[in-house]
């Protein structure tokens, strides 16, 4: 992007701070100071994040990022990746599910606070419920996804005698499907909640900030003309016009 | 052992919207107060990574942590209450500022016609309009006398507006000039007025430029940054108790803050409330705070759990209908229709909590119900709010929910989608109530907070109605494809509806049939004010926080005048039966 985009970036901070009476007499608290002065555009690690992101570093070599802490086998971790890019499969209009990094996004979301159900009401006892009382599991976020893979490993087992990520993508649908429909039993929870989970956990990782692992490049973003975080719009607002932006990320608001 | 700690003048169990407004006002008139707030402290400088969808919008970071303390609920009383493992349908405030802090700060005035709602339907339609099942009654205030209040609010959050010719009368202006309007907006206000109905600009707590509020507090001018509702704004333009009431009270010097500091029981002797007693969450340590007046400012869910758990006032029970706490659950109804524009793309990214257009032609009674069988309406509005991508996928009914063709079309149709949605009334049935359930616990074993609740055959009709007029502003705003909202078979604790939940400790004139006087007085215990739209008798066709906040001016006049008078009752109630 860089100058160009580095420049309009500036304009609309200046302009922020003519808007929010900043200069005009401190009507604004001690944050907004630290955000304005806290987000100076570095150029170099600006330009660094524009480029290929997928596996490469800011530094240009490996992204370090790109391990496992939450799957302890590949299969188990590939057979996830085929199903997440069934859900949002690569297209004309952009790159699906493995290439924004859905996999590992799912992978460390997994190993922390949502694969542990932090936030989540746990106490029993636990009773399956009627469709309008929600979810009812006993099991944690990634205990569901373990069962899911492997309810998913076993029925390309037996319906096609080979493994879920060897099929092809309409017999890998067709799998999908019955789980979505409960046409297949997990152990503690319905196959449609791990489905649900599956899908809601997969446009997180294509959609939310590149500071989690996914959207990489923040490519999802730009496939939904969606800028991601910008300071301002108070000059765009009134625009007849769709107005493109290039998007901006959390990373812009340390760096 | 709980620690006793000194005896304050008041102690408000909550800092959000209301327990700021008491805290500001008493300690302006001199008081001390002490304000508990469960969650943890936060000001717009905590506000700096805001712009996350993941984390705010998805995962509530701001709100509620239900793996402490949630509700549970059932859909009748034949059915087993499950407790609400996963936030959902609406997303309590926890934290100073309490919801006030993510809220999208569309601020209304309810009708005249709701404060009077009984009368005024039975001199129209005769008493028969709904059967007895249907618990609506007067709240007790007229709109004359809850005008002054309003004002007070909105000149305090220095909103955004402009005259409402469907609207509640207003003796004055709004502090501040309406937001801007955008092309989404225009093409709401053209195709409504070309049905010869009366847009306005919606009234708005995102302000249209900066502002000083009586108290002294500044309030910035909007950017309209479109990561408003459930976030904080990082600019402290969104009015929010945090930048208003709670900094007032804080710079009286008398107004003491403790937050990690959960209410689990209102201490009752002789009949007054004298204290509460809390928890301090990060030591574990309980503590009794002993006060004059108590104010439960804890929101519709706490204020009637706290009441309950500490046997305070009558439990309503559903099958003769007596008592009243826990009674008039309602919630708000959602009729509406998405339009899909072929050749139209709209800046739905960009935008703010408020930035919206309203009509009110059918709202409350504006329009004759003589041929129809059910009662009020809602507001109809467009807004433009700041559409995100997660959260956000919308394509039109057919479409499957994943694979090449949901990417295509959600993609294709992600900034080609406008809705149209009322905000309908929820009118009080008998059978929709809160009580305690028998069960699940909280994290400190207290017994979590049963919800009865269900659509009614009023809530079908209104919303069948109402979506009808949303489709023709559709068509006349030309979508190519319009689909109406359906109601589900029965309202459905999961998906996202709104954190419009009212009742439960409602005001009235009779305390027979009403929790607190219109003062939000307890009846039943003379130094307890209950304030919030737990107060609300039924929900109108609105938000509710800009009557919550003239209900709570309101509470706050009168616990002075309580507090001067050194006790009694502010009002004497209808019925002879009861201890006035
Ligand atoms: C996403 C969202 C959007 C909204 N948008 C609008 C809108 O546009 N217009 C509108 O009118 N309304 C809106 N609302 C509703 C509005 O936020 C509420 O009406 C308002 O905040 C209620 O104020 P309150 O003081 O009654 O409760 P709250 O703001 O919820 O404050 C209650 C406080 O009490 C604390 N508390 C609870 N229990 C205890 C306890 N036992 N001990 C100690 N502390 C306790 C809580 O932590 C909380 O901080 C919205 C709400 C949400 C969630
Ligand atoms: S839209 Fe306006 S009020 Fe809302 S968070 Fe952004 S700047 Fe603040």
């Amino acid at each position: 992007m860089a100058d160009e985009e580095k420049h309009k970036t500036d304009e609309s901070r200046r302009q922020f701070l003519k808007n929010s009476g900043y200069f005009a007499g401190g009507l604004v608290g001690g944050g907004i100071l630290g955000s304005v002065i806290g987000w100076q555009v570095d150029e170099d690690t600006q330009n660094q994040t524009q480029g290929e992101q997928t596996d490469q570093g800011n530094q240009g070599g490996p992204n370090f990022n790109r391990a496992l802490k939450f799957f302890k086998n590949q299969e188990e971790f590939q057979r996830l990746s085929a199903a997440t890019e069934r859900i949002f499969p690569e297209d004309d209009n952009g790159p699906g599910a493995i290439k924004l990094g859905v996999p590992y996004f799912i992978d460390h979301e997994l190993a922390g606070e949502y694969g542990n159900n932090d936030r989540l009401y746990m106490n029993g006892p636990f009773h399956e419920g009627t469709p309008y009382q929600g979810f009812q599991s006993r099991l944690k976020r990634k205990q569901i996804f373990k069962e899911g893979l492997r309810v998913m490993e076993q029925e390309a087992q037996n319906s096609h005698d080979d493994s879920f990520v060897n099929l092809d993508q309409e017999q890998q649908d067709e799998i999908l499907t019955k789980f979505q429909n409960d046409e297949v039993k997990l152990r503690g929870v319905k196959a449609s909640d791990f489905f649900g989970m599956l899908r809601e956990s997969t446009l997180a990782g294509a959609f939310a900030d590149p500071l989690y692992g996914g959207n990489t490049n923040m490519e999802g973003w730009r496939m939904k003309e969606f800028p991601g975080s910008q300071m301002s719009y108070m000059d765009e607002i009134g625009s007849e016009e769709f107005v493109e932006m290039e998007p901006r990320a959390l990373y812009d608001h340390l760096h | 052992m709980a620690t006793r700690l000194e005896k304050t003048d008041v102690v408000t169990v909550g800092v959000g919207w209301t327990g700021g407004i008491i805290a500001a006002e008493l300690t302006k008139a001199g008081y001390n107060v002490v304000g508990l707030e469960r969650g943890e402290d936060r000001s717009t400088k905590d506000f700096q990574m805001i712009h996350d969808e993941y984390r705010y919008d998805i995962h509530h970071d701001l709100m509620q942590d239900v793996s402490k303390e949630t509700i549970t609920f059932r859909n009748n009383r034949d059915e087993r209450a499950l407790p609400m493992r996963r936030l959902g349908s609406f997303l309590p405030g926890s934290g100073v500022g309490g919801a006030g802090v993510h809220w999208n700060g569309q601020t209304w005035r309810f009708l005249p016609y709701d404060l009077q709602i009984k009368s005024m339907t039975d001199e129209k339609y005769g008493s028969g309009k709904l059967g007895d099942e249907y618990t609506y009654q007067d709240w007790g205030i007229s709109y004359e006398e809850l005008e002054p209040y309003f004002y007070q609010f909105e000149l305090v959050a220095g909103i955004s507006g402009e005259d409402n010719p469907k609207g509640a009368p207003r003796s004055n202006e709004y502090p501040t000039p309406p937001m801007k309007s955008t092309p989404i907006l225009d093409k709401f206000k053209n195709a409504t007025s070309n049905m010869g109905l009366n847009p306005i600009q919606m009234p708005s707590a995102n302000l249209s430029e900066n502002y000083e509020n009586p108290d002294g507090q500044t309030i910035a001018q909007c950017q309209y940054c479109g990561f408003c509702e459930r976030f904080g704004c990082e600019y402290g333009a969104k009015s929010s108790p945090n930048v208003t009431v709670i900094p007032t009270a804080q710079q009286t010097g008398k107004f003491d803050m403790k937050t990690h500091s959960e209410v689990v029981e209102v201490i009752q002797e002789g009949g007054k409330a004298t204290g509460v007693r809390f928890v301090d969450t990060v030591s574990g340590e309980e503590f009794i705070q002993p006060a004059d007046v108590v104010v439960l400012t804890s929101y519709v869910l706490n204020n009637t759990r706290l009441l309950l758990q500490s046997n305070i006032g009558q439990p309503y029970n559903p099958e003769n209908g007596q008592g009243v706490v826990g009674k008039n659950y309602c919630y708000q109804i959602l009729p509406g229709a998405a339009g899909f524009f072929e050749d139209q793309k709209f800046n739905t990214y960009m935008g703010a909590g408020s930035l919206g257009a309203t009509v009110d032609d059918y709202n409350g009674d504006n329009f004759d119900h003589s041929d129809l069988d059910f009662i009020h309406g809602g507001s109809i509005s467009i807004t433009q709010t700041g559409r995100r991508p997660i959260g956000s996928n919308l394509t039109p009914s057919g479409t499957p929910s994943w694979g090449p063709e949901f990417k295509k079309q959600s993609l294709n149709y992600h900034n080609r989608t406008l809705s149209v949605v009322a905000q309908g009334a929820s009118i009080p049935h008998r059978e929709n109530f809160m009580d305690l359930d028998p069960t699940y616990k909280d994290f400190y074993g207290n017994s979590l907070l049963r919800l009865t609740y269900d659509f009614t055959e009023q809530d079908r009709k209104l919303h069948q109605h109402i979506t009808e007029v949303c489709g023709e502003i559709m068509k006349e705003m030309g979508a190519d494809i319009i689909e109406k909202n359906q109601m589900d078979d029965h309202y459905d604790i999961v998906p996202y509806q709104t954190t419009h939940n009212t009742g439960g400790v409602i005001m009235g004139a009779d305390a027979e049939t009403s929790a607190v006087n219109n003062y939000l007085q307890m009846w039943d215990s003379e130094s307890l004010f209950v304030v919030g739209a737990s107060a609300f008798v039924h929900n109108g066709g609105y938000n509710p926080t800009g009557t919550v906040g003239a209900l709570a001016y309101r509470a706050a006049e009168g616990i002075q005048q309580y507090l001067e008078q050194g006790g009694g009752q502010l009002v004497k109630s209808k019925s002879k039966s009861k201890l006035t």
